[in-house]
């Protein structure tokens, strides 16, 4: 019975939590279907017959469907960079055994402690003596050394890959690059998935960086844009939200997919980290 | 036959080390030098050596800063933990069917874009159409709609909320993790002892996840200390009312890429470095105490 209690309890709290968590989204897409003149008049709960419009305003002041093409370009070159060379080094370091490797694990430990804004200004400095600023160069080829995806991967290694496997290949001739691509990247699948999930929200999500080194508008990715419309350039209401509204749908669908999948890869990285 | 094949470790790492060095050590070693100079014109910079340091140790405004990013960061990161230890424990101990379901719906706040969510608030809290007032008027407790974001210390506790919201869900997961991974013998045993709930939570479950909470602590400082999106959207890049908003990387942002003082930008950079490593390293002592080096 006291168990019952406390179920019931917990429930009530939980419960609570979750209209906290999912009431400014709500709020986001009931105001996305409404007009402006309905969003003065006072709090709207209901779903209104205004949302083609507001995404009509929208798109006559933003093109905002070239934003997404932008965010997508970026986000998959740099996950797919981020994942495909992550997997390279991650095995480099778990496979052979050479002169570097204490050195390049040194690097590999900073690379992950140091906060991503302390070289922020020389980032900038160096893209434009490379005449790369508003470019997309600078924001996708960092991906390449992408810390955390290595150190996930490596310990995915340590515990999944077989050595015996590795040496039968060799003996059937397989030369390194070869093992690599046909043994290594399938076998780590797994691994390779849950970072391309989390790789693919932060390089979606990312503000900062392009902020700083894009410029034309035309090259904007969306959070750049809802920022710009935030700013003032902007002004309906109806249409702010509706930009909101669509600015967010990418990532919920991909964490209804993949929610599974994300917490569970949360959880390992929790565990060995 | 390993000889041989040594020279594809480092191959192998060879992207790496490149791209680590060019787009992450240079930049980071540069913004030092840089912090270190005095920007004649836009192109020509003189060494000063650490003239800029002393400025910025006694301007006025990055202290400013330095306290808004702190406040923000304790209103948020003290309820987020202790959301995080309840939920944490509480899904452990009653295994809920539901209990996968709240966790990833608690998570989803976190994968949002920053921006977005800046803006998302902004609208909610809004004077004249916000949500909120709205529904605190419509409930009756409120008489007149109140103007949020001209208050100091509403603009801040508004941030606070939204990073909490943002992070305590995140926390948890990390949390229940770390429970999870304490041995399943030692609660046992302690069962058999004779210890109930509560002794067990405070005896062995909080001590043992002592390592679990200082990740979520310096990671939280480390993140914390760097808020930039949300003030940024939540004030439409002005950090107002009464600069309230303004946090250390909101500052660096201005001086370096606002007012165009690169070497000012860089000194602030590193004056938030000195601050993550000194509070993460001292966390780090007090959570662990001497037993550490044992």
């Amino acid at each position: 019975m006291k168990k019952r209690v406390s179920i019931i309890l917990i429930y009530i709290l939980l419960i609570f939590l979750l209209l906290i968590c999912v009431f400014p989204f709500y709020i986001m897409i009931i105001n996305a279907t409404h007009s402006t003149q309905e969003l003065y008049t006072g709090l709207q709960i209901i779903p209104g017959r205004y949302f083609f419009e507001n995404m009509g305003h929208l798109t006559d002041s933003v093109n905002i469907a070239r934003g997404f093409g932008n965010s997508f370009y970026v986000s998959i070159l740099s996950t797919a960079l981020s994942i495909y060379f992550g997997a390279m080094t991650a095995f480099g370091l778990f496979e052979y055994k050479f002169k570097l490797k204490k050195l390049i694990y040194t690097l590999l430990m900073v690379s992950m402690m140091v906060p991503g804004q302390l070289g922020i200004i020389g980032l900038f400095r160096l893209s434009r003596s490379l005449n790369i600023l508003d470019t997309y160069w600078p924001l996708i080829l960092p991906s390449v050394a992408n810390s955390s995806t290595i150190f996930f991967v490596y310990q995915y290694l340590n515990i999944a890959m077989d050595d015996d496997l590795l040496d039968a290949a060799r003996i059937d001739g397989s030369t390194e690059v070869e093992l690599f691509h046909k043994f290594v990247l399938p076998l780590s699948k797994p691994s390779l998935a849950t970072m391309a999930i989390f790789n693919f929200v932060a390089y979606w999500n990312n503000f900062f960086t392009p902020m700083i080194l894009l410029f034309s508008e035309e090259k904007f990715t969306v959070p750049l844009i809802v920022n710009n419309l935030n700013n003032g350039m902007l002004q309906d209401l109806g249409a702010m939200s509706a930009a909101i509204a669509i600015s967010i749908l990418p990532i919920i669908i991909l964490y209804a997919v993949f929610s599974k999948a994300i917490t569970e890869g949360m959880m390992a990285g929790a565990v060995k980290g | 036959m390993k000889k041989k094949r040594a020279k594809w470790g480092l191959l192998f790492c060879l992207p790496f080390v490149i791209v680590f060095l060019v787009f992450q050590l240079y930049p980071i070693i540069y913004s030092f030098y840089l912090s270190l100079t005095y920007q004649e014109s836009n192109n020509t910079f003189t060494f000063i050596g650490f003239g800029n340091y002393t400025e910025l140790a006694q301007d006025k405004v990055f202290w400013k800063s330095v306290l808004n990013t702190w406040k923000i960061w304790l209103m948020c990161f003290i309820p987020q933990l202790i959301a995080a230890l309840i939920l944490a424990v509480l899904l452990t101990q009653y295994h809920l069917k539901a209990a996968g379901f709240f966790r990833a719906v608690f998570y989803l706040p976190n994968l949002v874009t920053a921006a977005s969510i800046g803006a998302l608030f902004l609208a909610m809290f809004s004077w004249q159409t916000g949500s909120v007032n709205n529904i605190l008027l419509a409930l009756g407790i409120i008489k007149e709609k109140v103007n949020w974001m001209s208050s100091p210390a509403f603009a801040q506790g508004i941030t606070s909320f939204i990073q909490w919201w943002m992070w305590f869900g995140y926390s948890s997961i990390i949390l229940t993790a770390g429970i999870a991974a304490i041995s399943q013998d030692v609660i046992e045993s302690s069962i058999v002892d004779g210890a109930n709930s509560w002794q067990r939570l405070f005896k062995i479950t909080l001590p043992l996840l002592r390592p679990t909470m200082v990740y979520v602590l310096v990671t939280s400082l480390i993140g914390g200390m760097q808020t930039f999106d949300i003030p940024m959207t939540l004030s439409k890049g002005s950090a107002e009312p009464n600069k309230s908003l303004m946090t250390m990387v909101f500052y660096l942002y201005n001086m370096a890429f606002r007012n165009h003082d690169y070497p000012y930008g860089a000194t602030i950079s590193y004056g938030l470095f000195i601050i993550i490593v000194v509070f993460s390293l001292l966390f780090f002592r007090v959570m662990y105490g001497r037993k550490d080096k044992e």
